[in-house]
């Protein structure tokens, strides 16, 4: 009897072995599908159990978090939600983050290395750090303008300051509140379903996602190129342009919205936007080079972040002599971000020099030490200073005394063109609204700020609808909030 | 004939009582169970809990009794099992307090502390009244007929969750199968040692037909297939095996003979399959126990078994602290079938360990108890008493890590559930009672008619 008690005393001592290795297994092997499960809340409990470090613009921090009392602690809130979203992007419990919500997370959520103190110790405390603050590049003044002067017709607005590359305004619209689906519950299902269902796509951010064709705009690359080429030596000479301009190798005659572009001069053609003109131009300058300058302003490159990715505007690079010079006018297959655009306008007005556009200024610790700064970068010379002060000198003139009369600001020296770009099959859609611009204040030594302005469906009559009537005043608008600033 | 000397009823020297040992080992456990109290009130609140004090008291007052009962009644007890009682009971309270942090609205803990006082005390009694175990022999009939009824009666009221396995007055709900395990377990013993004699246990001839399906293992039988009947009726797959793995251990442990290990294997084997196939509710658990992340997949978020692993997994080797984990996330039986998985994660592996050592602790002391009675029942009792315990914990420790398939029961002091609490501590008293009959000086003679004083096997 007590030989079978022993044996089933071992037969336990077994089982308690069995327990102790299985416990072993599921305690200790790392990996999925026990480690770092999606599905686990842990990392998400821990995430939101303390408030998330703030987005600042103008010194003011424009999100917030709220403490719901629920697992998921701390929400995240914005002020003025729609005004900033392009700009913070979202942060949610249930459907992840963006922009610089997404791309500053771990400065955001305090789990970033830089914060720690002591960044050699770190990992040996595991309580978790308060989040820091990311400081933006954007101007409260000049994004509200923009975003009032939308006034939640589509389209979007970028402003850059042109010696540094910061990006000052950086609006999209129709925009949404994030704090619409920061929670976790079904009201965030909802709004989330609901905004990504609307016909109007408030989620995208036209500014930096979206690429349209940038029509007449494009004209000031154009120019930049002829120029550079030495197509063009003298911008008030005649170009010797016919009238009816056939498209090189075909029968289609361009026609031209403007009055007296025959033989018309450079400075005319931007002034009053000859697409004869410039198309011939584009044609003459030849395929290499019209591609050589427009990737110089920044086309064609897909690597560009801000930091978020800003997509790829396109210059084709393989085209036929009669698609070169309609791609000269920014149609057939050029497309351009609003952002894209408002460095075009920065190169002109900063000397030729590209900076690269960036939207987040520094990183700072909860309590304002600065644990990251992400100034201006390296300038690229774009086109050369000749080339940059006798575009300039186009663009002055063309709103003194051209198309782009309405940005002109007393007090200041402005710089512009206009675009109203066709698209659609036969054109049928309502035409694209653009335009482009620089400003300084007349005793300032350089332009302080450079803007592009796209909108999509200026509802009015369809004539009105030009660069200079529905986008120039947009444009002001933002230019005289950074001016006066 | 290392078997002689071991299975020799020992006269002498008498041995010591050990009572200090115990009381001390009470105190050190007492102020374990205190700091994990004071642990959970700073992770939660950042501050000792103003009644820390009390606990202390209480849990300590509760611990004094039964060590003055011991030392009145059973000098000779072995003095590990009272403290290991006391740390589990103690532990459990610590954490149901735990996760009652989680949920307000829904405390368990006071409940949790009446049942475990009425536990001890009804441990006193136990020590007090069963003043010898050979006595419960007499009753054994009758506790078999009271174990039947026990496990018949849930099928007149409501299943919960499944499972029909609990009886409902009002607010109070008793599981009448824990109960019944002590019960079976008298009567199974009962049985099989008064019997004994007649049962094979030489293997002399283990070709010979002297089958055990006599009229002297028919009663027994009779019971366990009733038993069996019973419980798959109510859907409690866990307790089932439990009869079943305690009756084979049993009748091995009486005859001697490892076809019994066999048979019911097989038998457990082929009733586990044919259940787990047909019966959905057990079948669901078989699905979930060969993959836990189904419903993940699926993508209805995480099942309770993944939630479980997922709170091992988070705990790692030394776990998060009490009460800074997050095995509520498990739900609804986080304090009772799932406890475990907060041990895991918040005391960490090294947390878990220490506690199934406990329980081994425990288990080894009941069969340490088995081997030096000198009866066949009190053997019998003790062995079946200790196998209970091992069976549960591995059924339920296996089940929560995804070992084996999960059965609902409650981890023996530590779960939430006032009726498993109150029969662990019964048992606790029997093997306090049966360690006092192995370990005390007995009058020649006295204690050894129920065992041929050498046998056969042994002379050979």
């Amino acid at each position: 009897m007590n030989r079978c008690t022993r044996h089933v005393a071992a037969v336990c001592a077994l089982l308690l072995a069995v327990l102790l290795v299985n416990a072993a297994r599921v305690q200790l092997v790392p990996g999925p599908p026990l480690r770092d499960n999606p599905a686990d809340l842990r990392d998400d409990i821990a995430r939101w159990s303390l408030p998330r470090g703030d987005i600042v613009v103008d010194g003011r921090p424009v999100t917030g978090s709220r403490d719901t009392g629920r697992r998921l602690r701390y929400e995240r809130t914005y002020r003025d939600g729609a005004l900033y979203a392009p700009v913070t992007g979202y942060a949610s419990q249930r459907y992840g983050t963006s922009l610089v919500e997404n791309l500053q997370d771990g400065i955001l959520a305090g789990t970033d290395p830089l914060l720690s103190p002591l960044p050699l110790l770190d990992g040996l405390g595991s309580r978790r750090r308060p989040g820091g603050r990311v400081v933006t590049t954007i101007r409260d003044a000049a994004q509200r303008a923009a975003f009032e002067g939308l006034d939640g017709r589509r389209g979007a607005v970028a402003a850059i300051e042109p010696a540094t590359g910061r990006i000052l305004a950086l609006v999209s619209s129709p925009s949404y509140d994030p704090s619409a689906f920061s929670g976790a519950g079904e009201a965030a299902a909802g709004a989330w379903t609901r905004l990504n269902g609307a016909a109007d796509r408030p989620l995208l951010n036209r500014a930096i996602r979206q690429t349209y064709p940038p029509g007449s705009a494009f004209k000031i690359v154009t120019a930049a190129a002829a120029l550079e080429s030495g197509v063009v030596e003298d911008v008030d000479a005649p170009t010797r342009t016919p009238h009816p301009y056939l498209l090189p190798g075909t029968a289609t005659v361009l026609p031209d919205a403007a009055e007296g572009c025959e033989d018309a001069s450079l400075s005319y053609a931007v002034r009053w936007s000859c697409n004869t003109v410039m198309a011939r131009l584009g044609a003459r300058v030849g395929l290499a080079d019209m591609v050589g300058t427009a990737v110089a302003f920044g086309f064609n490159d897909t690597g560009l972040r801000i930091p978020a990715a800003v997509a790829r505007s396109n210059f084709d690079t393989d085209m036929s002599p009669d698609q070169v010079a309609l791609s000269s006018i920014g149609q057939f297959n050029t497309t351009a971000t609003p952002l894209q655009m408002a460095m075009v306008a920065s190169a002109v007005a900063s000397g030729g020099t590209l900076r690269r556009p960036y939207l987040v200024e520094e990183a700072t610790r909860a309590g304002g030490d600065p644990v990251a700064h992400y100034g201006p970068g390296a300038g690229r010379q774009a086109v050369s200073a000749a080339t940059a002060a006798r575009l300039r000198e186009l663009m002055v003139r063309a709103v003194e005394d051209g198309t782009g009369g309405r940005a002109a600001i007393p007090g200041a020296v402005v710089g512009g063109k206009t675009g109203t770009a066709q698209h659609g099959v036969g054109n049928a859609g309502t035409p694209y609204a653009w335009f482009i611009s620089w400003a300084r204040a007349e005793d300032a030594p350089q332009p302080q700020v450079a803007v592009a302005v796209v909108v999509e469906d200026a509802t009015g009559d369809r004539a009105e609808i030009s660069g200079g009537g529905s986008a120039a005043p947009v444009a002001r608008a933002v230019m005289e909030a950074v001016l006066s600033g | 004939m290392t078997a002689l000397t071991a299975d020799a009823p020992r006269h002498a020297p008498p041995r010591a009582k050990r009572r200090g040992v115990e009381l001390s080992l009470l105190v050190c456990a007492v102020l374990v169970c205190v700091y994990g109290y004071a642990a959970v009130g700073l992770a939660r609140h950042g501050a000792v809990p103003p009644d820390t004090a009390g606990y202390a008291a209480g849990l300590g007052t509760l611990a004094l009794l039964g060590h003055l009962v011991v030392r009145l009644r059973a000098p000779y007890a072995d003095p590990l099992l009272l403290p290991i009682a006391v740390l589990l009971n103690g532990i459990g309270l610590v954490l149901v307090h735990r996760l009652d942090q989680e949920t307000p609205g829904e405390l368990a803990a006071p409940t949790q502390l009446v049942w475990s006082a009425l536990g001890a005390v009804l441990f006193c009694a136990a020590v007090i009244a069963v003043h010898d175990h050979r006595r419960l022999r007499r009753h054994a009939r009758a506790g078999g007929v009271a174990a039947l009824l026990l496990l018949g009666a849930p099928v007149l009221f409501p299943s919960v969750n499944g499972a029909r396995i609990w009886i409902r007055v009002g607010d109070l709900s008793i599981q009448p199968g824990e109960f019944a395990k002590v019960l079976l377990t008298v009567y199974f013993a009962a049985r099989l040692a008064a019997h004994r004699p007649k049962l094979p246990h030489t293997g002399r001839r283990p070709k010979a037909p002297r089958g055990p399906f006599g009229r002297t293992l028919a009663p027994a039988l009779a019971v366990w297939l009733l038993s069996m009947l019973v419980l798959v009726v109510e859907r409690d797959l866990g307790t089932s095996l439990l009869f079943f793995g305690l009756f084979v251990v049993l009748l091995y442990v009486a005859t001697g003979r490892i076809g019994w290990i066999g048979a019911g294997l097989l038998l457990a084997s082929a009733g586990a399959w044919a259940v787990g196939s047909l019966e959905p509710h057990v079948h669901s658990r078989v699905a979930d126990w060969l993959d836990p992340f189904a419903s993940i997949t699926a993508g209805q978020g995480p099942g309770q078994l993944a939630q479980s692993l997922f709170a091992f997994a988070h705990g790692g080797m030394s776990g998060t602290g009490l009460g800074l984990g997050h095995s509520a996330l498990i739900g609804f039986a986080a304090k009772s079938d799932f406890i475990l998985a907060t041990v895991g994660e918040e005391l960490g592996l090294a947390g878990l360990t220490a506690l199934l050592l406990l329980y081994a602790l425990l288990v080894g002391r009941g069969f340490r108890a088995a081997l030096d009675t000198p009866d066949a029942f009190g053997t019998l009792l003790a062995v079946g008493l200790s196998s209970v315990l091992a069976l549960q914990v591995f059924v339920i420790a296996g089940g929560v890590t995804g070992l084996v398939p999960l059965t609902g029961m409650a981890m023996p002091f530590l779960a939430q559930g006032g009726s498993s609490v109150v029969t662990s501590w019964v048992i606790v008293a029997l093997l306090v009672r049966l360690s006092h009959a192995a370990r005390a000086p007995r009058p020649a003679a006295a204690g050894t008619a129920d065992r041929p004083p050498v046998r056969p096997a042994v002379l050979r």
